[in-house]
């Protein structure tokens, strides 16, 4: 699997993980998608059943390949489909991210939005501040595997 | 010390006499060195090599997750110093020890030596270390000498948790000292005020050392899964070397996460670390993150409760707070 | 005989490191292990042993051994050539280059070891005389001369000087290379350091440690024995003993998915590890025993069997140190010898 192609050219085009929740965001994405509502091509998705799927390895796995930022989306506090999964989710990446931070690796590539199936409107503009955000943090150089990177053979 | 040592082998060796327990999990020492200590089952013909004092620094209560399922009859008297018990009380709630079959003898403890600061501090060949409170009096050959127990000691016994054993069936008490003990997270709020560069080149020096031996995670009494998923073949990530300086972040980043919440902060890691990486740092961070966000939690001292990762509030914190908290 | 001026090391190093790679124990964050020396860097005498051992730059922890790549259709297949490059081995004590000898016995039979063969060819090491040898050190067990190491240059100290002395073609050529900086003495004062390590060593505690009754002969008798049972409670399996041995060779080659291409590389493994000699059927060493076992018969009956009675242990006492359950081959020597101590 390759998903950074990116690094060979100029111009910093970051590369996005989003965790989408099937019940929520991931509907929420298809919305902005058939309400015409742009989110920038930096953003890959991944569907997962729930926010709480998202095991920690998964977003260092993401970083490991080359990604600039991770996004989780679920569904809102007390709207989980299965009840509590938000819950445990945000306690994870609560902690995760400030280990994160205590390794010295910027704060502002990870992030949890709750965007709900309804918020087209709030998956777009989530998507749009988050790839800014990226766009001024620059290239992930702290959190990648060099051999995953394409200069390197 | 040797007063102690002489209570728990009396009281060990009654029990065995009057069949409360089958055999003993304590410490022996091979007579090359002091420091060489190893947790040893004992039974009836091997009890006078029981040994307690303050080389007698690992942890036992892993070795209760095997020595469970070895045991078909009658029970494992088990010696636990106070932090021990924290681990113990935590393998119970996890429910990979049979509490039916421990019989816990809890002794006090007055800190343990850490050999590699004992050799720093320049003590070669030490034959005996007597114990005064807040110094050691340590003989070697040329002599014997006086060093502070702050330059001596463990970590994990420089910030102890306390000398009241959170589980025990009996314990055995003496009217040792405490000492005087430090801040636990004063460590890591150093850490937290270094800036982000300064974080990550500490990081990367630190965690480059590492050699993937293992012992960390092994000797980890939280560290009980079957299998683990650095080891399964299947999970993309069971590499036995870090090729690369993610290899060992994601090593290492993923155990302690794995801990959070379930680590009582034994200290053994750091302990048994070939490469003397200060693994508790790690620990420390999320036990702290967890006091702070989710209100103060100590793992092991009650095994009735529910381990801040396994519990949620409504109106918890969002994961926001780490950029807004700022510091 | 030569010798330069302790102060002028580091212009020794500087002469060095200008025309080849120069790799030394180095301590850094606490921990002294072997490092490329880079200009301002201190070479680490205070510690007598590094964590690692030298085998890491002969057999490193890690190594690329070849790399597959993938454009479209087309995959290209690409060697590594990292293991020719000439390099220099400052400070190895006399327990480590033993070990290399050892590791010669493995890696350089045939079917030789082609990435371990190009790297001995290409260095140059440099011993270094223990002056202050430790109370964990036994290496006068296995016949290692820790006052008059060997390899291709040996090097003695004292308070003030630094003495060389090239033993082979190769040390003398890295010797006349640096002319410059080395001058030639007399070798009495090498003869006081070498007598001084000498009684040095006649008073470690371990001076006594006997190998009776170990080697190629005793194989079954002890493999046997009850004693394995007591001896390996504690092992926790993980692989500190391992990994900082330099006799320890069992290696491990695993492919990496780059996503655009494999990366495949070599890295020590542990005998000590329950995914150790995993096979379709399982492991044929279920119990932590049964692999506690191997390691040592492997170093005191099953090496000496196949190699002319050489034993594979060199009595650096790095395991003595870093078993995080004190469990060691002195133990396991001791426990077998007759007369347990």
């Amino acid at each position: 699997m390759q998903i950074n192609d990116n690094l060979e050219k100029s111009e910093f085009k970051p590369l996005i993980v989003a965790f989408c929740c099937n019940w929520c965001s991931y509907a929420g994405a298809d919305l902005a998608g058939t309400g015409r509502l742009a989110y920038p091509a930096d953003v890959k998705i991944i569907r997962v059943p729930c926010s709480c799927r998202v095991n920690p390895m998964f977003i260092l796995k993401a970083f490991e390949r080359g990604a600039d930022g991770v996004i989780i989306c679920g569904c809102h506090p007390g709207d989980c489909h299965y009840s509590t999964g938000n819950y445990y989710a945000r306690r994870r990446m609560t902690l995760l991210f400030s280990m994160l931070d205590y390794l010295g690796i910027e704060r502002g590539r990870t992030r949890v939005e709750w965007v709900s199936a309804a918020e087209g409107q709030k998956f777009s503009l989530v998507m749009n501040d988050f790839s800014k955000q990226i766009h001024q943090l620059g290239e992930n150089k702290k959190l990648g595997d060099i051999r995953c990177k394409k200069q390197q053979d | 010390m040797q007063k102690t040592a002489g209570l728990i082998k009396k009281r060990a060796l009654e029990l065995l006499d009057d069949g409360t327990v089958t055999r003993v999990l304590a410490w022996s020492r091979s007579e090359d060195f002091i420091y060489e200590v190893s947790p040893t089952f004992f039974d009836k013909g091997n009890i006078d090599k029981m040994i307690y004092d303050s080389f007698c620094a690992a942890n036992l209560s892993k070795y209760l997750i095997r020595a469970c399922k070895e045991q078909t009859e009658g029970k494992i008297l088990a010696v636990l110093k106070p932090c021990d018990t924290y681990s113990f009380n935590q393998l119970l709630c996890e429910h990979r020890i049979d509490r039916e079959k421990i019989y816990v003898l809890a002794v006090p403890c007055t800190g343990m030596i850490d050999n590699d600061k004992l050799k720093k501090a320049g003590f070669s060949g030490v034959t005996k270390v007597i114990d005064k409170g807040d110094s050691l009096d340590v003989f070697t050959p040329d002599g014997s000498r006086s060093v502070a127990k702050k330059d001596v000691l463990l970590e994990k016994c420089l910030c102890c948790k306390g000398s009241e054993p959170m589980a025990y069936d009996e314990k055995i008490e003496t009217d040792s000292k405490p000492f005087e003990t430090q801040d636990r997270f004063a460590c890591v709020e150093k850490l937290e005020k270094m800036t982000p560069d300064e974080r990550f080149a500490f990081w990367q020096g630190e965690l480059s050392k590492c050699i993937r031996c293992n012992a960390c995670r092994n000797v980890c009494p939280a560290c009980s899964c079957m299998k683990c998923v650095f080891d399964n073949p299947g999970s993309g990530v069971a590499s036995k070397a870090n090729s690369d300086s993610f290899e060992e972040k994601l090593f290492h980043i993923i155990r302690a996460f794995h801990v959070a919440g379930r680590c009582t902060d034994c200290g053994e890691c750091s302990r048994v670390c070939p490469q003397g990486i200060p693994l508790h740092l790690l620990n420390r961070k999320f036990i702290k993150d967890i006091d702070d966000i989710y209100g103060e939690y100590q793992a092991g001292r009650d095994p009735a409760s529910r381990a801040p990762l396994v519990d949620y509030r409504s109106e918890d914190a969002e994961p926001s707070i780490v950029e807004e908290r700022g510091n | 005989m030569y010798k330069i001026s302790k102060e002028k090391l580091s212009s020794l190093f500087e002469t060095i490191s200008e025309r080849t790679p120069l790799y030394m124990p180095i301590m850094k964050n606490g921990q002294s292990d072997f490092y490329l020396w880079q200009s301002g860097d201190e070479y680490c005498d205070s510690e007598l042993n590094t964590v690692r051992s030298a085998k890491d730059l002969f057999f490193p922890q890690s190594e690329n051994i070849i790399s597959f790549k993938k454009e479209d259709r087309k995959i290209t297949v690409e060697a590594n050539e990292d293991s020719f490059k000439k390099f220099v081995l400052f400070g190895v004590r006399g327990c480590d280059l033993k070990g290399i000898e050892v590791l010669d016995k493995v890696f350089l039979a045939q079917p030789v070891d082609e990435f371990y063969a190009a790297k001995r060819d290409s260095a140059v090491i440099i011993t270094a005389a223990c002056s202050r040898p430790e109370e964990t050190c036994f290496c006068r067990t296995f016949g290692v001369d820790a006052a008059a190491p060997g390899g291709d240059v040996t090097t003695w100290s004292d308070e003030t000087e630094l003495y060389w002395r090239p033993n082979t073609d190769k040390g003398e050529r890295l010797t006349q290379e640096l002319s410059g900086v080395l001058s030639e003495c007399g070798d009495e004062k090498v003869g006081e350091i070498r007598s001084a390590i000498a009684s040095k060593l006649e008073k470690l505690p371990l001076r006594d440690l006997s190998l009776e009754g170990w080697g190629e002969s005793t194989v079954e008798e002890r493999f046997d024995s009850e004693n394995w049972e007591k001896l390996s409670e504690s092992c926790l399996g993980c692989g500190a003993c391992t990994f900082v041995c330099p006799t320890c060779q069992c290696y491990d080659i695993r492919d990496y998915d780059t996503g655009h291409g494999i990366k495949r590389y070599r890295c020590w493994d542990s005998c000590m590890y329950n995914d150790f000699t995993m096979m379709a059927h399982g492991t044929p060493r279920p119990k932590q025993m049964q692999r506690f076992r191997q390691r040592f018969m492997h170093k005191l009956a099953y090496f000496p069997a196949n190699n002319g009675g050489e034993f594979s242990c060199v009595g650096c006492g790095r395991c003595i140190r870093k078993c995080p359950s004190r469990l060691n081959i002195v133990k396991v020597i001791r426990a077998f010898g007759g007369s347990e101590k």
